[in-house]
């Protein structure tokens, strides 16, 4: 038996130096991943790194990984969608404090979604690549281009707030400790979203404009109140394998194909019909206009339905268009309906327009508060009252479709009873439907 | 009556867009609730388990198109669906999927506008929005469906050509389009075939050097490594600055669609031998035009209708060819002229009427037969 020996890649870095200010913590952070990588025997073409922008932006491209640089702040948008579409690659977010501040949502979102990504904060506590204006980390009364008289925003904790919201890790330190590589390793490994601040030294801007150095670096986090270390780590579910383990039953079933609807009856039309139902949102308008166009689908008509409602779909008006027609008709709007219902204060607040064009061929079905309409139509008023049984809200929609469809008789009315017929609504439907029936006599 | 032979769905254009992703082969879905565009954040996100994909709601429209173009690198076929609140957080990253040659289909729910508008009205403003909603002035491909069996072909197609050119491909449909229920002929759906994405596993992600031709796309995970960036770059994705290199990238954005602009003319042409007048609309708008063509034509008078389909890239030798023999030229459309300057400018000495409005109702069929006379 022959033994195979496997040599682990000696550096994920290409041969070209970093582009980095001479002292630039992002250099020693760069490093420490290589270190990391190496220590993982990571496959370089299943590795991402997901660059921001800003000076960490320029990282990407002195890896022999793949690379993503996209926009600023949105990298662990990238980085989301490349763990979903394919769960087995290690996705490594590469961005500075900047990023966190514009695509600050996108953070959190992450790290509450627990996606399977690593994200590295390069964080020198100001805009290096811009001209040291001030980010959400500069502490406060840091001196900056932005803030020449000192800062007066409290500076965001990336960690806490990663990790008070569902991250697995969140790690904050300096790129001068000595155990950065291990916890990238740890962080790498982790399931779920993990994040690692790590503070260096802005050698262009911020720490010329401020004592700002290494030997006080970790003083100077405490005194701010954000403790350096492994602040949060717990077990989680990543969110791409928890995607597909809660959708594992539904895998393989069809997706949706047309389903025509058998015609069992024989319409009555010879020329399109349009009605109009002007009611009460929470009315079940819609739903009771979709049964009149299923009954004269089923009996070989051709039907569209536009229906108008205001955003909060329980309160307002719910007006409904309906064309019927022998043969397929182009979208349009209807201006002057052949019928039209009028049920309920909101419905006739949108029932002007029609009105005023409605002539004497047409016909207007309402209820008592509205029999003395001013419009040429022909008006036939029901009164809901003389119905037998209590018409609830939801039903006054099918009521009156069915007293419509009694006078206009568009389809026949057991194409109608047999679409009430069916589904979970059918005792409703076709109590409403006898309602309808009994009012038009 | 007799009974008609059709058999008849009753279909909102939503859902056909829908399954037209689904039966392009979509596998990736991020969107952001908005009216009139959450049926399909919630039709895919039912669907697409069903198929192996994933579907998200992401944190905004900004996170949503991001998860898109991610998902898109490492193999998936991606959509996102919005309105122009949503189109205008998308701006960023329609860019970067144009730099970065990145298929991506972005269906574009029109609402009234601006701002906040009207959710539940109905408009067409966005048609020169969806054209130059990013920076740099590149070009992209925007389809326009006018009928529900044409949302359903035309999302199949956007994810055809977002596949073959590399770049967002829109959809543009509207309220009225989108949630109206119809009756619609099943044999009306064209059978399609997804079209599988050219990909290789080694080799440079980009290629200027062809005049015209798209490389075939590197996907993440899939042999060698490579990248993608979104600053100006090579064709390895380094970023240059050289000024050969940097008008290669540009040139190639441009020529990939202008070196192939007769095979994205999409139209639907119904000319009239002898017509003196032209209809020319698109979208919910297309309806009234076509009806009052119809009436027209009823009534003696030789009419012709053009409905485009393809918006954008404008389909210029169509309309020229439409307009032979023309006189007038009516454009219907629920703004107040925005796609009829694109008219105007091929119309050459042809008088071109707008009919518009921006009150949130559609076009009547009265309002187009008035412009005949």
């Amino acid at each position: 038996m022959s033994t195979i020996t496997v040599t682990p890649i000696a550096t994920y870095r290409t041969e070209d130096k970093y582009p980095f200010c001479p002292g630039c913590g992002h250099s020693i952070i760069l490093d420490r991943l290589n270190e990391a990588m190496i220590r993982l025997d990571m496959d370089p073409s299943q590795v991402v790194l997901v660059s921001d922008i800003g000076c960490v932006g320029l990282s990407d491209e002195y890896f022999t990984t793949s690379a993503f640089h996209g926009l600023h702040g949105r990298s662990s948008t990238y980085a989301t969608g490349i763990k979903l579409a394919n769960p087995e690659l290690d996705v490594i977010v590469l961005m500075g404090d900047g990023g966190t501040g514009i695509g600050g949502t996108h953070l959190l979102s992450a790290a509450r979604r627990n996606i399977g990504i690593t994200v590295i904060v390069m964080n020198n506590l100001n805009f290096g690549m811009t001209g040291g204006q001030h980010s959400v980390t500069t502490p406060e009364a840091g001196v900056t281009p932005t803030t020449p008289l000192g800062n007066l925003e409290h500076p965001l904790d990336i960690v806490a707030t990663v990790g008070v919201n569902g991250a697995a890790y969140a790690y904050r330190g300096s790129s001068f400790d000595k155990d950065i590589a291990d916890r990238l390793v740890e962080a790498i490994e982790k399931p779920g979203f993990a994040l690692l601040d790590i503070w260096d030294l802005c050698t262009a801007y911020y720490i010329r404009a401020n004592k700002f150095t290494r030997a006080g670096m970790e003083e100077d986090m405490r005194s701010w109140g954000l403790e350096p270390g492994l602040l949060y780590e717990r077990d989680v579910v990543e969110y791409a394998d928890g995607y597909r383990r809660i959708h594992a039953d539904l895998a393989g079933k069809p997706p949706p194909t047309p389903r025509p609807i058998p015609v069992t009856h024989e319409h009555h039309l010879d020329r399109p019909m349009s009605i109009v139902v002007a009611g009460s949102a929470g009315g079940k308008i819609r739903s009771a206009v979709k049964s009149v166009a299923f009954g004269a689908i089923k009996s070989g008509l051709w039907a569209a339905q536009r229906d108008d409602f205001p955003v909060t779909v329980k309160a307002g008006h719910s007006v409904s268009q309906l064309w019927l027609s022998p043969e397929p008709m182009p979208l349009r709007t209807v201006t002057r309906p052949d019928v039209l219902l009028i049920i309920s204060g909101d419905g006739f607040a949108k029932a002007g327009p029609y009105l005023e064009r409605m002539t004497a061929e047409d016909l207007v079905i309402t209820i008592p508060d509205y029999a003395e309409l001013d419009t040429d139509a022909k008006v036939v008023v029901f009164d809901p009252k003389a119905a037998t049984e209590r018409i609830p809200k939801t039903s006054m929609g099918l009521v009156y479709t069915t007293i419509a469809m009694t006078m206009v008789d568009p389809f026949p009315l057991d194409a109608l009873r047999d679409v009430c017929s069916a589904g979970s609504f059918a005792e409703v439907n076709l109590q409403a439907m006898n309602t309808g029936l009994e009012l038009a006599g | 009556m007799t009974t008609s032979a059709r058999a008849y769905e009753y279909i909102d254009g939503a859902t056909a867009i829908v399954r037209g992703a689904l039966d392009a082969g979509c596998t990736f879905f991020a969107g952001y609730p908005i009216t009139p565009a959450s049926a399909i954040l919630m039709q895919m996100t039912n669907e697409l388990p069903k198929v192996g994909g994933v579907a998200m709601q992401g944190e905004d429209e900004i996170a949503s198109i991001g998860m898109c173009i991610g998902a898109a690198m490492a193999g998936a076929k991606a959509m996102t669906a919005s309105s122009a609140p949503g189109l205008s957080l998308y701006s960023e990253n329609i860019g970067l999927a144009i730099m970065g040659e990145v298929p991506l289909v972005i269906v574009h729910m029109q609402r009234l506008g601006p701002a906040t508008g009207g959710a539940t009205t109905v408009a067409q403003g966005d048609v020169q929005f969806v054209r130059w909603g990013t920076g740099g002035g590149y070009p992209v491909i925007v389809l326009a469906p006018s009928t529900v069996p044409e949302s359903y072909a035309l999302t199949v197609k956007a994810f055809e050509l977002a596949e073959r050119f590399r770049l967002p491909v829109f959809v543009v449909s509207d309220k009225e389009l989108g949630m109206t229920l119809s009756a619609v002929d099943v044999a009306d759906y064209p059978a399609v075939e997804p079209v599988e994405r050219p990909t290789r596993t080694s080799g440079l992600p980009h290629a200027f050097d062809q005049p015209g031709k798209v490389s075939p796309i590197r996907q993440y995970g899939e042999g060698d490594p490579f990248r993608v960036t979104g600053s100006t770059h090579d064709e390895g994705a380094y970023i240059t600055k050289l000024p050969e290199k940097v008008a290669a990238l540009n040139e190639h954005l441009i020529a990939k669609i202008e070196d192939h602009l007769d095979e994205l003319e999409f139209v639907d042409a119904d000319l009239d031998a002898g017509a003196k007048t032209l209809v020319i609309s698109y979208g919910v708008s297309a309806g009234a035009s076509r009806a009052a063509v119809e009436q027209s034509r009823d009534g003696g008078t030789p009419t012709s209708m053009l409905v485009v389909h393809s918006l954008w890239p404008v389909p210029e030798r169509a309309l020229a060819e439409a307009m032979e023999g023309i006189e007038r030229v009516i454009v219907p459309e629920l703004n107040m002229g925005l796609y009829r300057r694109e008219i105007e400018r091929i119309a050459g000495d042809r008088d071109v009427l707008g009919v518009n409005r921006i009150d949130g109702e559609l076009i009547t069929l009265e309002e187009i037969v008035d412009t005949f006379s």
